[in-house]
């Protein structure tokens, strides 16, 4: 296969709109947080969470949809306790977030040593399957790409208008915007930005929980050890490359899985000729690159990373 | 609530700090014993006998906790100056490709000359590697946090491929790994037959050295006035961003000794597991000491003795040895909470 | 506004049977051992405008945001509508008809005015903001206050004007009765104040009661029916403007009588610092300099008069070194100003700085006295030597500050973020002036400090330009330039007026510059 041509089998496109989707989640969960004015870093840990107590619902018996619940209630466990250090206390946003990380992941190793010991093997689950749109996805490319996906890839979708309705069309949304670009206009209308700021990150938490559950749930169908290898940090610098705007992010998701699929599909044709390894960096480096391209002209939330006390001004 | 300063507590209170952070720890890891269904206290005594109950064990602490100080002294001298360098992790594996790309028999010298050179290309190496994100964020304002993270898959991938092709070791038998350093690329044991090598002793040093550093010269003055607020020391005519660059040779070059001293005086070669995740503990190890060099040797001591004692403990009681990282995990952010405590009072009303 | 337009207006502002609004008693502030607020108590009555008056740090702002709940009050009540208001809650101030015009505006830029005045005013549950209803109310109250503003615009793109009317109309659309202004016209040109003092005379007709905060004695006397003075936390005085002079006002609000620091004959010397046409880039919200012309004399003050945002930060910035000139011709000392300008390089030509704010660029908050007091030159011989700090040189320096400039502070060894105001910019003074600089810009060097601190600054200045220095006194306050310039520039829009010396324009002229009027084609 000519290295073109591959953007124009389904199969590229399938498998691109599938690697996008937990991004998808993780990026708008990332952003919430963000447009309040509070950098989550626990993303990463949050992820292996999600994708661990989604998994482990269904191993355990549950329902798939129980499952999706169960993720993103851990989630917001996690970012609760992120917001209670980082909003009331104004501990650092970097060091809280390292730490959310750090104790998330390893909290959810313990738990799945302690409730697997003899595992070797990861053991499968009954995993969401493909749910065609009847009509919809029988459109060559587009159709099996966008329609003939799992529920969770159409809830991330569905995530992305939801998140853009949230943001700028509730009042809800308004008093969020607010918090991040200017807490006190937030505080001088009666409204307290702690509370906002804390919903925000939880809120955002479960969403990037659900994002690593559909890696569990809708991708490998099985849970393991580094399996979110660096998608967190990946999505922190989506947030950026779409200037803290969902739609913009929801493009730089879908790209950004493009060229994962794009490469390994690379990886074939090159056939050992290129070290593998050369291609599996592309994400990171892209990324990197992607951040430089914009950090420039970028109009971050003026309040991002900056704690707020009440009556400070 | 709100926060209000207060003046600094006298150092004996200081030290209470830290010590309240780890009792809040075992309090709270010690309720997931329970739900492991073991005994809290005979589990925390198995891991304290395992980090320290014999001659053996205590060695085994001073050499998990060697590439602690060294990771653990990158984090401390660079977030002083609010450097947030999350990429330990990549500049310990390029300590270590340095140390097999000259230690494996290319310069056929001796020790008292190797070593040296060693050191100072694999700090070279690692100060390199920390340059880069400090120069996108002081020229491009892309957040060093995200840029160090990412490079630390960067490397790791980029360790995989040299150990598959160019650095694979031929007797291998297939394992992804380098051949061993010869004779004089090694840091020789203190004491002999066990595994406690010299590394430890270059590790001290080093924290004493960084101590000097912070304390006593002008660039130590500027790293902390830029961390604490680099307009304000910008308005003063300090040279914020070489001070940043200055930092991150610094630090990068701290962390890639520590892959040198894994190499060149535990493992002899360079392998993908060289560090499990030293780089992410050595934040853990700086916040323990406050991000005081001198700390950061008894903090990195005490991390690694959760680590090797855990191990220990694992295997005779049925508790997954990973309390070990949600111990390290819990006790970052009691420390952030209780190093909040020494500065600010909090008012409820 | 339906609401306000049921109940009649009153006639007479001190018509004494107008119904108390607003109920002060024995309201007390303390920060650590400062007592901001000592038994404060007054009525505001309905239709009623009352000047709280004081010097900077008199506790003025502390005592509106007690009022407004962002503060909790140590004793005392606040009562509104003949309600107990419940303490430290905004939202109850806000619902009890309270609203409040901050001194720093409380808008959220990203979003349009619209959005910044509705925000918080629909139910969080409510699935679609409700645009329409907004526009129509904002509509409604524009017309009827003539507070014209463009709801779709963003808030970014607005001028200070603008944004003040923004702030207005968020309090009305919320139904506020009782308006509290902080300080509003700090940021407003003369016209833009007269606006402001029509659309006040507008609320109070239709039955709104406002506390108006300023520290500007003679728009007190224009706007207020009644003022209040404070003085460092007291009620020093209550008086009813009909009945007052402004003399008596200003030895209320000082506690003596005011006289003018004693200036002594200038002798003017050579100039030191020149700049011909300088232009300046553009930064964020910060106007550029637009081909200015300035020198800076030997043994003389110049003292710079404008609405601040007009140039001055930029003006600040070639002076401190955190910006180089765009184009035109700079020099120092006759030394012309290279690419290489820092404040590195300002400093070692001789150049003091006393920068605007002190808090979050002249110290650093977490280190010491003593690291503060050397962060300008610990480089030197004096306090290094191959790189390694002399931290007893360095300590005798601190303590030779603090003996010198009076500093209370416990030892050189506290964090300077412990430190009061005053004794702080006391700490950057000697700094400062310790190396006898030959040429100071001393940028707003008195805001926010009490009347014993500004003497004292004032004093430093005047022995500064004694010795022969050259200053430039940058200070939105026009008392304290006339005070003390030897000459007088005014600066608006990024544009320098001619020099006027002592005395010879009149404050009407200064002001007319201020706006940006006059002086049309011969500008420098």
């Amino acid at each position: 296969m000519d290295v073109v041509e591959i953007l124009f089998t389904a199969s590229f496109w399938v498998a691109a709109i599938r690697i996008a989707s937990p991004l998808i989640f993780a990026t708008m969960g990332e952003l919430i947080c963000e447009r309040a004015g509070v950098l989550n870093l626990g993303i990463e840990g949050i992820m292996t969470a999600g994708a661990f107590a989604g998994w482990f619902t269904v191993y355990a018996g549950g329902d798939l949809w129980t499952g999706v619940a169960v993720a993103a209630l851990a989630g917001a466990m996690f970012g609760l306790l992120h917001a209670t250090l980082t909003v009331p206390l104004g501990l650092s946003q970097h060091v809280v977030g390292i730490g959310v990380t750090l104790l998330a992941t390893s909290l959810t190793y313990f738990t799945y040593r302690l409730a697997l010991p003899e595992v070797t093997s990861p053991p499968k689950i009954d995993a969401f399957q493909p749910l065609p749109i009847p009509g919809l996805s029988k459109i060559p490319v587009i159709g099996e790409a966008l329609f003939a996906q799992t529920p969770l890839t159409y809830l991330a979708f569905v995530t992305v208008a939801l998140v853009v309705w949230l943001l700028y069309r509730t009042p809800l949304g308004l008093a969020i915007r607010a918090a991040g670009e200017n807490p006190s206009a937030v505080e001088a209308q009666g409204i307290s930005v702690t509370a906002i700021r804390i919903g925000a990150v939880m809120a955002g938490s479960a969403l990037m929980a659900i994002g690593g559950a559909f890696l569990t749930m809708s991708a490998f169908n099985s849970f393991f050890f580094g399996m979110i290898n660096g998608r967190g940090w990946i999505c922190i610098a989506l947030v950026v490359f779409g200037s803290w705007r969902p739609g913009k992010a929801l493009l730089g998701a879908i790209l950004f899985a493009a060229f994962d699929a794009y490469q390994v599909r690379l990886q074939q044709i090159t056939g050992g000729v290129v070290p593998y390894q050369i291609f599996l960096m592309m994400p990171y480096a892209l990324s990197i690159l992607a951040l430089i391209l914009v950090a420039r002209r970028a109009t971050y939330p003026k309040a991002l990373m900056i704690p707020y006390q009440k009556g400070e001004r | 609530m709100r926060l209000e300063p207060k003046p600094a507590p006298t150092l004996a209170v200081t030290l209470l700090y830290p010590l309240g952070a780890v009792a809040a720890t075992l309090v709270i890891t010690s309720l997931l014993v329970l739900v492991a269904g073991a005994s809290p206290f005979s589990v925390f005594y198995l891991v304290a006998k395992g980090a320290a109950g014999s001659q053996f064990a205590l060695l085994e602490t001073l050499t998990r906790s060697t590439p602690l100080i060294f990771t653990g002294l990158a984090v401390a001298v660079a977030f002083r100056a609010r450097l947030w360098n999350i990429g330990a992790e990549a500049q310990l594996y390029v300590g270590g490709i340095v140390t097999v790309v000259l230690g494996t028999g290319a310069l056929p010298l001796p020790a008292f000359l190797l070593i040296p050179i060693i050191m100072v290309v694999a700090m070279a190496g690692g100060a390199l590697m920390l340059l880069g994100p400090a120069v996108l964020k002081t020229r491009f304002g892309v957040d060093e946090v995200v840029t160090t993270l990412l490079l630390n898959f960067i490397v790791l991938l980029f360790v995989s491929m040299l150990l598959e092709g160019p650095l694979k070791d031929p007797m291998g038998l297939g394992w992804p790994q380098s051949s061993k350093v010869i004779a004089g690329a090694q840091l020789p044991r203190i004491i002999q037959g066990k595994r406690l090598h010299y590394g430890f002793v270059i590790a001290i040093v080093s924290a004493l050295i960084v101590w000097v550093i912070m304390k006593k010269t002008t660039l130590g003055y500027e790293m902390r006035a830029v961390g604490h607020n680099p307009q304000a020391a910008g308005f003063a005519g300090i040279p914020v961003n070489r001070v940043l660059m200055k930092t991150a040779l610094l630090s990068g070059g701290l962390a890639a000794l520590a892959g040198f001293s894994e190499v060149s005086g535990l493992k002899g070669n360079l392998t993908l597991d060289l560090s499990p995740g030293y780089g992410y503990s050595g934040i853990v190890v700086a916040m323990l000491a406050m991000l005081n060099p001198v700390g950061v040797v008894v903090s990195a001591i005490f991390v690694a003795g959760i680590f090797v004692g855990a191990d220990a403990m694992s295997r005779a009681a049925q508790v997954p040895s990973y309390i070990a990282d949600v111990m390290v995990a819990t006790a970052l952010l009691t420390m952030v909470v209780a190093i909040l405590m020494t500065r600010f009072r909090i008012r409820w009303k | 506004m339906p609401a306000l337009q049921e109940e009649k207006p009153t006639a007479n502002a001190q018509d004494e049977g107008a119904p108390v609004v607003l109920r002060l008693d024995g309201v007390t502030k303390r920060f650590g051992p400062l007592v901001a607020n000592d038994a404060i108590s007054f009525d505001l009555k309905r239709g009623e405008v009352i000047a709280l008056l004081g010097e900077n740090g008199a506790g003025k702002t502390t005592l509106m945001n007690i009022l407004f709940g962002h503060y909790v009050a140590d004793e005392g009540s606040v009562e509104a509508f003949g309600r107990a208001l419940p303490p430290g809650d905004p939202r109850a101030a806000l619902d009890a008809g309270i609203g409040m015009v901050h001194q720093h505006f409380t808008l959220a830029d990203n979003m349009s005015v619209l959005e910044n005045i509705a925000l918080g005013t629909q139910s969080f549950w409510k699935a679609r903001f409700d645009r329409a209803s907004a526009r129509r109310r904002i509509a409604e109250l524009s017309g009827a206050f003539g507070l014209a503003v463009d709801p779709e615009a963003m808030v970014a793109s607005l001028s200070v004007g603008e944004r003040q009317r923004v702030e207005i109309l968020k309090a009305l659309y919320r139904d506020a009765h009782v308006l509290i202004l902080d300080e509003p016209t700090a940021v407003l040109t003369p016209a833009e104040t007269d606006a402001l003092f029509h659309t006040l005379k507008l609320l109070v007709g239709q039955g709104l009661a406002i506390i108006f905060i300023s520290h500007k004695l003679n728009e007190v006397m224009a706007v207020s029916d009644r003022v209040l003075v404070l003085r460092s936390g007291r009620l020093a005085g209550e008086r009813i403007i009909a009945q007052t002079t402004r003399h008596e006002l200003a030895s209320l609000m000082v506690g003596q009588e005011v006289t003018p620091p004693p200036v002594p004959p200038v002798i003017t010397g050579p100039s030191l610092l020149v700049m011909e046409k300088v232009s300046t880039v553009r930064q964020a919200n910060a106007t550029p300099l637009d081909n200015i012309t300035l020198s800076l004399h030997s043994g003389e003050i110049t003292g710079l008069a404008g609405v601040s945002g007009n140039g001055q930060a930029a003006l600040a910035g070639l002076l401190s070194g955190t910006e180089v000139p765009l184009s035109g011709n700079y020099s120092v000392q006759g030394e012309p100003v290279g690419r290489d300008w820092s404040p590195a390089v300002a400093l070692a030509g001789g150049i003091a700085r006393i920068p605007e704010d002190r808090h979050a660029v002249g110290t650093i908050g977490d280190m010491s006295v003593t690291e503060n007091v050397i962060a300008e030159r610990y480089h030197t011989e004096r306090f290094s030597r191959a790189g390694f700090l002399d931290w007893a040189a360095a300590r005798k320096f601190a303590e030779e500050i603090i003996a010198d400039y009076d500093v209370k502070c416990p030892s050189p060894d506290a964090r300077i973020r412990l430190l009061s105001g005053g004794n702080m910019q006391k700490l950057i003074l000697g700094r400062a002036l310790d190396p006898e600089p030959v040429i100071i810009l001393a940028n707003q060097p008195t805001r926010g400090l009490d009347v014993g601190a500004v003497g004292y600054v004032h004093g430093k200045l005047l022995e500064a330009r004694s010795r022969g220095a050259a200053v430039l006194l940058i200070s939105e306050d026009l008392e304290e330039i006339l005070a003390l310039s030897d000459r007088i520039l005014v600066i608006s829009k990024g544009r320098l007026s001619t020099p006027s010396a002592r005395g010879e324009r009149s404050v009407h002229e200064l002001g007319q510059l201020m706006a940006g009027h006059g002086e049309e084609g011969r500008a420098a």
